[in-house]
């Protein structure tokens, strides 16, 4: 393409805009409540995401020593487990780091607990990582056949639950994005049909002495695109404001929320750079489909 | 050159437009496309610019069979055939110029070849003087000639004329018939389909006379040979 007719297609499409004032308002207002409800999902479903993938990488098996093992039958316990294929790691943990570590887990509660260092109630134990989180309840029967365990636990009703739960959101989440998409591809598609429409005459006669059609086209996708791209700027305002402010909250107000977003850089920059691209290609392929019946050579 | 050989067209509605046309249009002649209102006239051109594809049967344009033709080639087929209608077709927010240029514009000529282009179109079409005017300013007659000079602007080899003269009182049209003759003078084919009588008896050239679908009649220096 020449650069002249390049600017050529800039402009009509500029113009194509201003032609059904109205319309391109209302398309763009689409965008932008559908871009923004869009972004909302992704920043909830990414950090879902980001949380269950945090949550899996910490499901641990605790496995209680006996108390009547002994040094040489610990450290055989020890390699025992470790020779489990799917075992990443084994750490050992006494019973005062136990008790010290339930206490802080459970701040202000925990006090009760202090009383306890005397005589403290656990065990010894061994802190199991396993590969893949899904192989957890297997490798917990194993150890549990194993000579010199008291006992074994993970938090298994928890954790499958929990994994249930985020996969519906993901999912739900998803569905959710892809109907919104839809609708305002439609939204878009049905403006730059009335642009068509108005232009018939015009694009009948571009047909009739020869242009072709990517040259009648052009415009229109420009149109598409820019309409995609004024839709999104609003959108990318409001999450990057809104997720400086949610960050900001629970850092100042509630820091013992035990919540970790992700962090405001890069993300919400990468989700801004989505939400253009995704309203670039809504606004492409709105233009497209309205086109398909009217370029039928 | 024009060639069709056993081409028929029949309507996704069912209506049967041509029923095997075979005939030979030889490049720089002058032919009347003459018969009654729905007899296949206007499909007969529309096949030769692709606007309607033949059902079947071949037709061959400057050596293109039209028919085989890929829809991204169809622009270039249309570059070398320009097309005049009864209800012009201008752009009534375009001047003259403007009307004329956005031939040119669109297949990206560059802006001083169209310049010098139009002028002398315009100057042919003699309308010179009105480049600067809307159409709605124009009369008639003077309305059809900005449409022959968009037609005619990037020189092709042909030009179809859909009763170019229907909208147009007697006087006018004889103005219209001496333009179109020029432009054949000067080696471009002119296929005309009319129901004007006087200008075909008046301006002899070789009659197509299309009935029911069919070549009825095809006479070199033939006659209108309808009442109308």
């Amino acid at each position: 393409m020449k650069i002249k007719t390049f600017g050529r297609h800039g402009k009509e499409g500029f113009k194509n805009l201003g032609r059904n004032g109205w319309m391109t308002f209302a398309s763009i207002s689409a965008v932008t409540v559908t871009l923004l409800l869009v972004g909302v999902c992704l920043a909830l479903l990414l950090n879902l995401n980001a949380f269950g993938d945090q949550l899996e990488s910490d499901v641990e098996i605790s496995a209680f020593i006996d108390l009547t093992a002994k040094q040489d039958q610990q450290d055989e316990l020890k390699s025992r487990i470790e020779n489990i294929p799917e075992v990443e790691s084994v750490t050992y943990q006494s019973k005062e780091e136990g008790l010290d570590n339930l206490i802080e887990n459970l701040g202000d509660d925990g006090e009760v607990f202090e009383s306890l260092k005397d005589e403290n109630p656990l065990s010894d134990a061994f802190l199991v990582k396993t590969n893949d989180p899904q192989d957890v309840t297997a490798v917990a029967e194993q150890i549990k056949q194993l000579e010199n365990v008291q006992d074994v636990e993970f938090a298994e009703d928890t954790v499958n639950r929990l994994f249930k739960v985020l996969e519906i959101a993901r999912n739900v989440g998803l569905a959710l994005v892809v109907g919104l998409l839809f609708t305002a591809m439609f939204l878009i598609s049905n403006t730059i049909k009335l642009t068509i429409v108005a232009r018939s005459h015009e694009i009948e006669i571009m047909k009739l002495v020869g242009a072709t059609n990517w040259f009648i086209r052009w415009p229109f996708l420009v149109e598409g695109i820019l309409i995609g791209i004024f839709g999104s700027i609003i959108p990318i305002g409001i999450l990057i404001y809104g997720y400086y402010y949610l960050i900001d909250l629970i850092a100042n107000r509630f820091p013992t929320l035990f919540i970790d977003l992700l962090p405001v850089t890069p993300f919400v920059y990468q989700l801004s750079g989505l939400l253009i691209v995704l309203g670039v290609i809504i606004g492409v392929w709105g233009s497209l489909t309205s086109m398909r019946k009217f370029l039928k050579v | 050159m024009i060639e069709m050989k056993d081409v028929w067209k029949t309507y996704n509605n069912g209506i049967k437009a041509i029923n095997g046309i075979d005939i030979k249009i030889n490049k720089g002649e002058f032919v009347y496309i003459v018969g009654p209102s729905g007899a296949g006239k206007s499909t007969f051109m529309r096949m030769m610019y692709r606007e309607e594809k033949a059902t079947s049967g071949t037709i061959i344009i400057n050596g293109k069979d039209v028919g085989k033709l890929k829809n991204k080639h169809v622009p270039k087929l249309r570059r070398e055939i320009g097309v005049v209608f009864q209800d012009f077709k201008l752009l009534p927010r375009l001047t003259v110029y403007e009307n004329v240029a956005f031939a040119l514009e669109v297949i990206e000529e560059s802006k001083a070849n169209t310049r010098k282009r139009v002028m002398e179109t315009l100057s042919l079409v003699n309308l010179k003087n009105k480049a600067r005017f809307l159409p709605d300013e124009l009369s008639g007659g003077e309305q059809q000639r900005v449409s022959i000079a968009r037609a005619i602007v990037n020189n092709p080899h042909i030009l179809l004329t859909d009763e170019p003269t229907g909208n147009l009182d007697p006087e006018t049209a004889w103005g219209i018939m001496d333009l179109l003759d020029q432009i054949n003078n000067r080696g471009t084919t002119v296929i005309m389909a009319t129901h004007n009588k006087d200008i075909v008896n008046t301006f002899r050239k070789r009659v197509i006379a299309i009935d029911g679908g069919l070549v009825t009649r095809d006479e070199a220096r033939g006659e209108y040979g309808y009442e109308n």
